[in-house]
Formats: C-alpha cells, structure tokens, sequence
C-alpha cells in the first residue's frame, strides 16, 4: 500500500518555473520508494508547509534554479516552526545564488538558515536519496 | 396522470409548481406562507388553493419537494489545512445544498466547540488529512466533538487511515456518525461527491424529520434535497443535457435575495489563456458558493460596505448621497420596494453589485508573476470567461423589471481584467421561477427537465 510509505514534499520554489529537474527528482525519490507530493514548480512557500501538515510528510526537497534562492528559501524553517512542523528535515538544492559564489559560503549560508542539507549542481540525485535515507533511519 | 406537483419549502415562501409531463408545460404556479412553527401542511394547502383557483382541480402522480425552510440545511466544515482540507469540506458541503454555519481548521479547542454548540448545526462535516497523512488532528477533532454536549449527525470524511477510529470516537457521544470517502484523497486532489452524497442522505433521514416536514409525508412523497441543491441539479442537466436531449453547455446561474447570493458554475474552468499556470485547489465541476454579506434587503448595509458607495453610485450615475440614503431606507423596512426613478436606479445597482461582486468572488483570478525569462500568468480558481450563457432566477431577479441590468454585473469589465467572468454571455431569465423544481423533476423525469427549462428560461 502507498500509506506505508514515507512522504516526502517536492518542489520548485519562488517564481521559478524550471520543471525538467522537477521531473527527474520525482522519478528518482518514487523509484527510491518515497511517495513524493510533488507540488511542481512556482511553489510559495506557504504550500510546502501546508502540503506537508496534511499528508505528515517526512521531509521537504526545495530546488531553486534561477538564482534567487536566498531571497526565496529565507523562513522557510521559521514558517515550519510556526505550523507545527518543527525540525522537519528540510533539503534545499540546484542554483541557489548568481554567479561563481564559493559554494562553502552559500553551504553554511543556508544550514544557518536552517536547512538540514544543502546541494550544489552537479549532485546526482542517487545521492540526495541515500543521505534523506540515513536522515530518517531507513 | 400525467400530472406532478413540485413544491419549494423556502424560508418565507412555499412555492408549488404543477407541470403535466406529458405535454411538457408549466400549469400553474402559487405559493403559501411557509408554515413550520406549526404544521407546515397549513402552507401548502393555502398554495394549493391557490393552484387550484387557477388551474382548477388537479390530481398529481407524483408529489416532490425541496427545502430551506427554518434556515436552511445548517452545516459546519472541519478540517485540518484551511486552505486545503477545510475548503474541501467547505466545498463539499455547499455543493449538498447547505447554509455553511463556520468552518474550523487544525485543532478544534474548546472555545470553538462552544462556538460550534452556539452555531448548532445540523451536521457536521470532519475532514481533515489526506490518506496515510496526518492521523493526530482528526482524532483530536473527533474527541473534541464528543464534547459538545449536543447530539448531532457527524460525517467523517477525512484519512482513510484512521476514519474508523474517529467513527468509533464519535459514536461515544453522537447517535449518528456516518464515514464516507475522504474529501481530499491526495494532496490537492478533491473528492467531494461522496460526502455531497452522504449529506444528502443524512439530511433526508433526520433533518426533514427535525423540521417537522415529515407532517407534509402523507401528501409529498418525498422531500428529497435542500433547495439549493435542486438548483445545483437543474443548473447541471441545463448545462449538460441528457443522453436524448442537448444541453446548453458551461453555463452559471445567479440568484440574489434578500440576504444572500447564491452563484453556480457548471464548467470545468481551465485556462483558456496560454501561458498560463493552474494553481491551487482543483475546482468542482459544478460549483456553488454563497455569499453572506451580498443581499437587497437583510444584507443591504453590508453590501454597501463590501461593494462601496462609489461602485453602486457609478451603476446607477448618482450621487453617493442618494445611494446611502436608499440603502438606509430598505434596511430599515425590508418591505419596502422602490418608490420614483430614482430609488429605481439605486435598486438595479444594487442588484447589479451583488451580481458582481458574489460572480467576482466565484470566478478564478489571474496573477502576474514576473521571472527572469519574462512575465508568466498563474491562475488560481475557474476560468469562465468562455461561459457563454448567464441564467438569473430567484425572486429579486424574475420580479425586477430590468433583469439583464442586474445580470449584466456578471460579465468581464476591464477595469478588472484579472477577474475570470463571462467575457460575452448571453443572459437567460428563469421568468417561472422553475429551477428548482425541474431539478426535482429531473431526479425522476431528466429529459423532460431539460426541454422544460429550454422552453420557460428564455432570454433577458
């Protein structure tokens, strides 16, 4: 049965609307054997966090591509804090800030903002799989 | 026999209709004052004196009603996300034809059960979850009911995976606990018709009862839905057609009164734009919302609030003075009907606002969202502006003289260009004021329905 298996939120967050990654993400985490509730692409954060109350998801993968993932992904955790969700394990990724940015700056730039990983391009999602497994003891 | 008898229990009203099937026509319709206090044949039989003296003595086959009277089927939602599970109930329940009384998200605690106890409704609708999702908050609620100190019917409707246990939670308090398919199976995926369903039967076995409108048993043979939902009925097989008999295709139906406007959609309201994003709930098929604070009469100061003086002054092309001075005036005495050119003008602006506003609040909107790559369009709600035919029914709109003016608030102005409305419709007048009973008639007789409606609903 879907109801065994562990949910996890996916999407694209902000105004942006690229959605070819979005895709291969979701394959990946539902052949991972996640059930993903994909939101898609152009996601408030206001419905990360209220997809994840009603399903008792597990995790939230945010991805930004275009640049503004700073201003976009910034009380994410805070807003989860406020709803209930507490230290849910929050995954962010992609593009997250214009330019040629040392990613170890944007890495801790985003664990403070209270993000439990964070990855930069190139990762391959075989790699997000394997560490949300440890994360959540699976 | 080919003769039956429609009758709409309303608030104020008992409207009857009598048609003959078999030559499809209307003959004849009267009304009584509702009688529920007391024994609501005293009503019925003074509408059906009233037939008679017109049509002469009738004997009818099958006898069907419908009904708001004593305030309607009086309904709260409970949900757990606002904007996701509680909306869903919400929807759900509108669609069945209810008055919605509150709708409760996350935890229920205990000020909101008192408030709940106040409200008194007559059923309950506890949603909350989607399958496999959250299980604590729908329990919580279901404990929280057990509180309220009142034997109410509950519904539950929500994940699948605990919905026995919150049945059986219930079932400590309440005699009639009634589970049905979650309203939200899958995140934003909505699942109403099952709980649309289910309110109805419950409404049939206990709600008729409690509002002494098993006293007309004898005569009626079946009470079979709240008026609304006969007019969500009737809207849809207009709009549909039969297997034998077309439909008019996506249409909405407006209906103002005194206190409340009822819109409905029968249209699936995707985009009709490119370039454009859905977002948000998914939409029913055929939709009804309820607007609270838009009416001619017991609503009027609210309306003025909501639509402003200004928007009602621009209708009419009077002062602000003289729509503030009008509307005062109904406020005070319900009964009162316009009285010189004037007063006229400001009703039909009225009327016109309520249409607005109400199809406004009903429709879809479209938002702009500036990214790297350009502007995109992200539309949250029904698109309508292809809804290509209008109809307006109740009394304020089939008794006004000029019934197209206050339709005419429903279409697409430019002034709001993110409002989804009807771009050019064209608008239709249920002049009979038959709706709800050819949704009645079209649980038994649906053909029959549609080619009556395309008959008596003609143009504004």
């Amino acid at each position: 049965m879907e109801n065994n298996k562990v949910k996890v939120v996916l999407g694209v967050i902000g105004a942006d609307c690229h959605a070819v990654g979005n895709k291969i993400l979701n394959y990946a985490f539902t052949s991972a054997g996640f059930e993903v509730v994909n939101l898609g692409v152009l996601v408030p954060q206001e419905e990360f966090v209220n997809a994840a109350i009603e399903t008792d998801a597990k995790a939230i993968l945010v991805a930004s591509l275009y640049g503004h993932g700073e201003i976009d992904c910034r009380g994410l955790r805070e807003r989860c804090r406020e709803s209930g969700l507490g230290d849910i394990l929050l995954y962010v990724g992609g593009n997250l800030v214009v330019g040629k940015t040392d990613f170890a700056e944007v890495h801790s730039k985003f664990i403070e903002m209270g993000y439990d990983r964070v990855y930069e391009p190139g990762i391959l999602p075989d790699q997000v799989v394997i560490d949300l497994k440890n994360d959540l003891g699976l | 026999m080919n003769h039956i008898l429609l009758i709409d229990f309303g608030s104020t009203y008992t409207k009857i209709t009598a048609v003959d099937i078999e030559k499809e026509i209307v003959l004849g319709t009267a009304r009584g004052i509702t009688t529920v206090e007391t024994d609501i044949m005293n009503g019925l039989n003074q509408a059906i004196e009233a037939l008679f003296l017109k049509t002469g003595k009738l004997k009818f086959s099958k006898v069907l009603g419908c009904s708001s009277a004593a305030g309607g089927l009086k309904m709260v939602a409970v949900g757990l996300v606002p904007e996701l599970t509680a909306e869903a109930a919400k929807r759900a329940a509108l669609g069945a034809g209810a008055k919605i009384m509150g709708v409760y998200g996350n935890e229920l605690n205990e000020y909101e059960i008192e408030e709940i106890a106040q409200l008194q409704p007559e059923i309950i609708l506890l949603a909350g979850g989607t399958n496999g999702g959250n299980k604590e908050v729908i329990l919580h609620n279901a404990r929280m009911l057990t509180t309220l100190g009142k034997d109410i019917p509950v519904i539950v409707a929500g994940n699948k995976s605990v919905a026995p246990q919150a049945v059986k939670i219930l079932l400590e308090a309440m005699t009639e606990v009634v589970h049905t398919e979650n309203v939200m199976p899958k995140l934003n995926e909505l699942n109403i018709e099952p709980a649309r369903e289910t309110i109805r039967s419950v409404f049939l076995r206990r709600i008729v009862e409690a509002k002494g409108l098993n006293k007309a048993n004898q005569f009626v043979d079946d009470v079979v839905m709240p008026t609304p939902a006969a007019v969500l009925k009737a809207a849809e097989l207009l709009s549909k057609g039969t297997e034998y008999e077309s439909g008019l295709g996506d249409l909405m139906v407006v209906d103002i009164g005194g206190a409340t406007t009822d819109v409905y959609s029968i249209a699936k309201g995707d985009p009709t734009k490119t370039n454009v994003a859905l977002r948000g709930l998914p939409e029913p098929f055929a939709k009804r919302t309820v607007e609270g604070d838009l009416g001619m009469r017991y609503s009027a100061t609210a309306l003025f609030k909501a639509a402003g003086a200004k928007r009602i002054a621009d209708y009419a092309n009077l002062s602000a003075e003289d729509v503030e001075a009008y509307v005062e005036k109904v406020e005070a005495n319900i009964e009162y009907l316009p009285q010189n050119e004037v007063e006229e003008k400001v009703e039909i602006a009225m009327g016109k606002a309520c249409t607005s506003l109400a199809v406004e609040r009903h429709v879809g909107q479209l938002e702009t969202i500036f990214t790297c790559f350009g502007s995109a369009f992200v539309q949250k709600g029904k698109d309508l502006s292809d809804v290509k035919t209008v109809v307006g029914t109740g009394g304020v709109i089939i008794h006004h003289e000029q019934p197209k003016e206050i339709l005419k608030g429903a279409a697409y102005s430019e002034s709001t260009p993110e409002m989804l409305k009807p771009e050019c419709p064209k608008y239709l007048i249920d002049e009979e004021y038959i709706m709800a009973s050819m949704g009645l008639l079209g649980e038994v007789y649906p053909d029959v329905a549609v080619r009556m409606m395309k008959k008596y609903i003609v143009r504004g």
